[in-house]
């Protein structure tokens, strides 16, 4: 096994064009759980940590822009849980302190599991990821990015730069459901995000499908049934209906974690509950 | 680069030369097993219990999903930093008055995920003493003389009391 360590974004693409059978190792917390327990022995190993131009992040006009090594500690801070409230919520859930501190946005998305929980959030905002490569850079919509449980169309010899998310037009929420309220995966996750001025609601769902989903019939069902100039539901019992309809939307299965009734139902609970969160101050 | 075989580790102020290792051994693994340093434990090797604690560059992570060849040029910290003479840390102290160290097993990586609460925020409230420890299971303690412990360090070191 050979570790390659660049220390510029152009090096690591270049050593990833010459090995691309490297697994491109950021946080470590997917990879070296497999790597210590032998489940996998990958012959190369591209580590990210001393790549300094995907540390940072900054605000470009109503874009926040994501270096792909932001931590989920990081985007728990204030100046960045302000621009995007769902997505500090989505990164306080993950695991611990410790894996918070190790784990990265450009992370969840390179393993692009459907429970990865930055992920329903992303759908939500309508993200988009920044792909680069010693030939060129390209930007994909989250939907064509995730293709599938732990498939995305990252390209062997691409490097996740950034992901971008629209800087908050209204309230947002992050729900999930699991054992406990620490180093848990989501056995069902949500993102719902409003845009007061836009009227509009977006939902993303973790861990009840493939990769992650919205709710297109919910979110447009759900529009007329707000006064958005009050900023409330029209009638808070609504929120029941918005809960069953986004369950309608959920394409979850049976696995170890639970079943896919047990999955529905809760996207059910946490849709009704976000919704009235963000509409009925 | 690409890193070498061998490798230097900065842990604890200290540079060590690491020889002979498998390249994809974690920090945890060579901390112990070749260092001589076996203060971080090593029991869930994924990051779920927390006893591998350490910081690296400042930040608590747990060791064992550390890939010991990407640290290098980093600065390491562990439990054995504490207590150079063998006098215990004010933390250390308080887990031992509190009656918060049973089998002792998870206490070195309890003892630095509150080193690193209180560095952050020296007068925690309880919530968010739970959340720092989230990351640590100890089986004996129930958990509940680990925050007693915690509530005796920041009467020490401040005079305020955990609310």
């Amino acid at each position: 096994m050979t570790v390659l360590l660049p220390d510029s974004l152009d090096r690591a693409c270049a050593q990833l064009a010459d090995h691309p059978e490297a697994h491109v190792l950021a946080g470590g917390t997917d990879l070296m759980v497999e790597v210590n327990f032998g489940h996998r022995r990958p012959e190369a190993v591209l580590s990210l940590a001393r790549v300094p131009e995907l540390k940072g992040w900054g605000r470009d006009g109503d874009t926040l822009v994501l270096g792909a090594g932001v931590t989920y500690t990081e985007l728990c801070d204030p100046a960045i849980a302000e621009l995007a409230p769902a997505l500090a919520q989505a990164a306080r859930t993950v695991g611990s302190p410790q894996i918070r501190n190790a784990g990265t946005i450009g992370g969840n998305l390179g393993t692009g599991s459907p429970a990865g929980d930055t992920l329903p959030v992303l759908a939500a905002l309508d993200a988009t990821v920044e792909l680069v490569s010693v030939t060129g850079r390209r930007t994909l919509p989250l939907a064509e990015y995730c293709i599938g449980p732990k498939r995305t169309a990252r390209d062997a010899t691409e490097i996740i730069a950034s992901v971008s998310v629209p800087v908050a037009r209204g309230p947002q929420e992050y729900l999930k459901v699991g054992p406990r309220n620490a180093m848990v995966i989501s056995v069902a996750g949500l993102a719902a995000v409003a845009d007061i001025e836009g009227r509009r609601v977006a939902v993303g769902l973790g861990s009840v499908g493939p990769v992650p989903l919205r709710a297109p019939e919910a979110e447009a069902w759900v529009v007329d049934r707000i006064d958005w100039s009050a900023g409330r539901l029209v009638d808070p019992a609504d929120a029941t209906e918005f809960g069953s309809l986004v369950a309608a939307a959920a394409r979850p299965i049976d696995d170890h974690r639970a079943t896919a009734d047990y999955r529905r139902h809760c996207v059910s609970v946490l849709a009704r509950r976000a919704l009235t969160r963000m509409f009925a101050a | 680069m690409t890193a070498p075989e061998d490798y230097d580790l900065l842990v604890n102020g200290t540079e060590h030369h690491v020889v002979g290792a498998w390249i994809g051994e974690s920090l945890l693994y060579v901390l112990r097993e070749r260092l001589g340093l076996p203060g971080a434990k090593n029991a869930c090797e994924q990051g779920e219990c927390g006893s591998c604690s350490v910081m690296v560059d400042d930040r608590l992570v747990c060791s064992c999903l550390v890939l010991a060849a990407s640290a290098v040029g980093t600065a390491i910290t562990t439990v054995e930093s504490l207590a150079p003479d063998g006098a215990l840390s004010d933390v250390q102290q308080a887990f031992v008055d509190a009656g918060a160290v049973q089998c002792g097993f998870c206490t070195p990586g309890l003892v630095m995920a509150v080193e690193d609460l209180l560095a952050r925020d020296a007068a925690p409230t309880e919530l968010e003493v739970r959340e720092a420890i989230s990351g640590n299971l100890c089986r004996c303690t129930g958990y509940g003389r680990v925050i007693d412990a915690v509530r005796v360090a920041v009467r020490r070191r401040t005079g305020a009391e955990v609310a």
